[in-house]
């Protein structure tokens, strides 16, 4: 089966593309990319006057005549997105979300691949469950699904898992994400021993013994509404430690759900000085403030905690200059009822594949990000991180999203694919979102 | 009229609704006063007392004025209720609501908990406290309080002191006080005076003797034992030495000045028992003037369009 995707914009950082040309993808591979040229472009307002050679092939063989033509005018056409932090739930808490549903939200929202975090019941820390994962994605999953081992053992902290036989087995990655490693021994060790695998350490920074059980922001405003609060110190004392430690151990790190300011100014200064550390932030901390927490909304109750306008600020400068790499998701599927109750009490956690690239469209919009930058930080960089494709090149898996800029939704978390309806973002006018999303060749689409 | 039928907090009510309650809770003072406490006003209306935390003060409080009311009264407290079967807050809540409660009074360890139901429910919440956020009706008696023995809070000079970090007490006073015009002073060891509460439109200080001179009402909050060990403050000892309230720490406040605790209080530690049990002291009339505003508050939102 082949598919031609017509006159869109193709933006693909890999290739340096950013023009309007055709795709053809068969068997679910990527066959050719063809740029209409400048020549082209004076003559005549249809962009591609000659076929592409290998649908001629196709002709000229009689075999597999099938071919689905994909409009694209007018809309973007960028490799499928990759989103390195996303919580599937399963196994173990598929009443919040399950591997099947996950990967719907994720298509929904244009997302070709995505990496689970390890925190299900049993955890992934041992090959057992990261077969599991694999298999059940490979039978039920609608995009690819790429694991994230523990660090630690039951994530505990102590004891380092056995990440040779769990890259055999898939893990892209290894991290104790939703829990640090408050051990400096330990996280060193980590990075030290990870570098025989070549596989990153992603870092969720937190000082427990700081945060303590805070469940917001600290300021007036968590003083104003009575809840404890979380100083933005706790997230960049251990962003500190493990940059020193990544310094000691020449690993590799890379820093999860960057909140602050000062944030952003220790990993610059870092990468200033040669260190090599990449890191990512989510789209809610360049949307929203803590102010979302007003009247104790449990859906604006995440860890990191929302903070000031000035964080989201310096997290934009941080995206534009390059200090920050990517953009992920943090997709936390909760069930209604654990939402529902005592601010203090609710998990953390927002729901975010099916929102994630129309809050990231507004950078484009703003002129912080070109789009040639945004599919950097939504696809590309994160397949660099994690030795995986994000390109447009022939041979290439046909993981592709097909834009739409202008069409403007609603959202509405009662239509999420997603189990988890837990959005602070409910309501809001957004504008882009995917109309076809292409995963190894299968075509998704949306009205 | 006040124009919600919940009373969550003193941050959302505007300075008139304050006036509005004070005004209606010296009509209610009247009755108190009479050999026949009670009034027919509420009669047929039901009054549940939902605490999830332990309290003695506030809940008979309530139970009290409620009665006076001729509401009837239940109470529900945790340990006897399905809370410990494990059913969530909602349902509780939706449970007591379905019984035929017209005012639920709530308190809870957690804050925003009466805000949740408020938005949940069509009976009147009132909050009893809520985790370290607010305690409306406290807030209230003090005020009812300091007008009583100084005709007017505008222009007073106010201390609170001890753990206002932690005191939902100190949040619904800052706000309350402030509202109706006083000056508002916040003195304690730095450890429970979060740094960001100098934009609550008070002044901080962390000496007794530069923080109690001059004011007019010393309001005294209970330091809880448990904050001990928590690198809050050393010791109960070193607490009481620089911020117990002591006579000759009180002879730096004006003459007649006049000195309130919420309660319970640890006598020796926050406050010593010849001031407690002194001429200063209106720390019982609290207690009385307590009754006359929570009836005002529940007859002023029984008066609420739902």
């Amino acid at each position: 089966m082949r598919i031609l995707i017509k006159k869109g914009h193709v933006v693909d950082p890999s290739q340096g593309i950013d023009e309007i040309g055709d795709i053809l993808i068969k068997d679910g591979k990527i066959k050719e990319v063809r740029i209409q040229d400048k020549e082209q472009k004076a003559k005549s307002k249809s962009p591609l006057t000659q076929p592409f050679s290998s649908m001629e092939e196709g002709k000229g063989g009689g075999e597999d005549t099938e071919l689905r033509t994909i409009e694209a005018e007018g809309m973007f056409v960028i490799p499928g997105l990759i989103d390195m932090h996303v919580h599937l739930r399963e196994p173990g808490y598929e009443y919040k979300e399950t591997i099947k549903t996950g990967t719907a939200a994720a298509i929904k929202g244009g997302f070709t691949t995505v990496c689970c975090m390890p925190n299900t019941y049993p955890i992934n820390d041992n090959a057992s469950v990261t077969e599991f994962i694999i298999r059940k994605a490979a039978l039920e999953g609608l995009c690819t699904v790429l694991p994230i081992g523990a660090i630690t053992k039951g994530q505990k902290g102590k004891e380092l898992v056995e990440m040779g036989t769990m890259k055999d087995q898939g893990c892209v990655a290894f991290s104790d994400d939703g829990l640090p490693v408050m051990n400096s021994l330990i996280m060193r060790r980590a990075l030290e021993y990870s570098k025989a695998f070549g596989v990153p350490i992603i870092s969720h920074c937190e000082d427990l013994t700081l945060s303590e059980d805070g469940v917001m922001s600290e300021g007036l405003l968590s003083i104003t509404l009575g809840l404890r609060g979380i100083p933005a110190e706790a997230e960049q004392i251990m962003l500190f430690r493990d940059i020193l430690l990544l310094k000691l151990t020449r690993g590799r790190l890379h820093i999860a759900h960057v909140s602050t300011e000062g944030s952003v100014e220790l990993i610059r200064d870092a990468k200033k000085r040669g260190v090599n550390v990449t890191a990512e932030t989510c789209p809610h901390y360049f949307s929203l403030t803590e102010d979302s927490v007003k009247g104790y909304d449990t859906n604006a109750k995440v860890n990191p905690p929302l903070r000031t306008k000035k964080d989201i600020e310096a997290i934009k400068e941080g995206l534009k200059d390059g200090t920050i790499d990517v953009i992920a998701t943090d997709h936390a599927p909760h069930n209604r009822d654990e939402k529902l109750r005592e601010f203090d009490f609710a998990p953390p956690g927002i729901s975010g594949l099916e929102t994630a690239l129309s809050l990231s469209m507004k950078l484009v919009d703003e002129g912080v990000l070109t789009m040639s930058q945004l599919v950097e930080k939504m696809s590309l960089t994160p397949a660099r991180i994690l030795g995986l494709n994000g390109t447009l090149k022939p041979g290439a898996d046909a993981d592709i999203t097909i834009l739409d800029t202008k069409k403007e939704v609603r959202v509405e978390s009662k239509k999420f694919a997603s189990k988890g309806k837990n959005t602070p973002f409910d309501g809001w006018m957004l504008k882009g979102f995917p109309f076809i999303t292409i995963s190894k060749g299968r075509i998704n689409e949306w009205q | 009229m006040l124009n919600e039928k919940d009373l969550l907090g003193i941050k959302e009510l505007s300075v008139e609704e304050i006036n509005l309650i004070l005004d209606t809770a010296a009509a209610f003072k009247d009755v108190l006063g009479r050999d026949i406490k009670k009034v027919p006003t509420l009669r047929g209306k039901t009054t549940v007392n939902v605490f999830f935390e332990p309290s003695t003060r506030t809940r008979t409080s309530f139970e009290l004025a409620a009665k006076r009311l001729s509401t009837d009264v239940i109470n529900f407290s945790v340990p006897t209720s399905s809370v410990v079967k494990g059913e969530s807050l909602i349902d509780t809540a939706l449970t007591v609501q379905a019984l035929g409660a017209d005012f639920i009074i709530i308190r809870h360890s957690s804050a925003g908990v009466p805000h949740l139901l408020a938005k949940k429910l069509r009976a009147s919440v009132i909050n009893a406290g809520d985790g370290t956020n607010e305690h409306p009706t406290q807030a209230l008696l003090d005020a009812f309080t300091i007008k009583g023995k100084k005709e007017k809070v505008e222009g007073l000079n106010i201390a609170i002191v001890g753990d206002i970090a932690h005191s939902r007490v100190a949040k619904s006073n800052i706000y309350s006080l402030t509202k109706l015009g006083a000056k508002v002073r916040l003195i304690g060891p730095p450890t429970l005076i979060p740094r960001e509460t100098e934009d609550m439109g008070v002044v901080v200080f962390h000496k007794m003797e530069d923080g109690l001179k001059n004011v007019d009402v010393v309001m005294m909050l209970r330091i809880q034992m448990e904050r001990q060990g928590k690198g809050f403050f050393p010791s109960t000892e070193e607490y009481s030495k620089n911020w117990g309230l002591t006579l000759d720490r009180l002879s730096l406040a004006k003459d007649d000045v006049i000195v309130m605790h919420p309660g319970p209080m640890n006598r020796g530690i926050e406050i010593s028992s010849e001031i407690a049990d002194g001429p200063r002291s209106v720390i019982l009339e609290q207690v009385t003037n307590g009754l006359a505003v929570r009836m005002a508050v529940m007859y002023l939102l029984a008066g609420v369009k739902k």
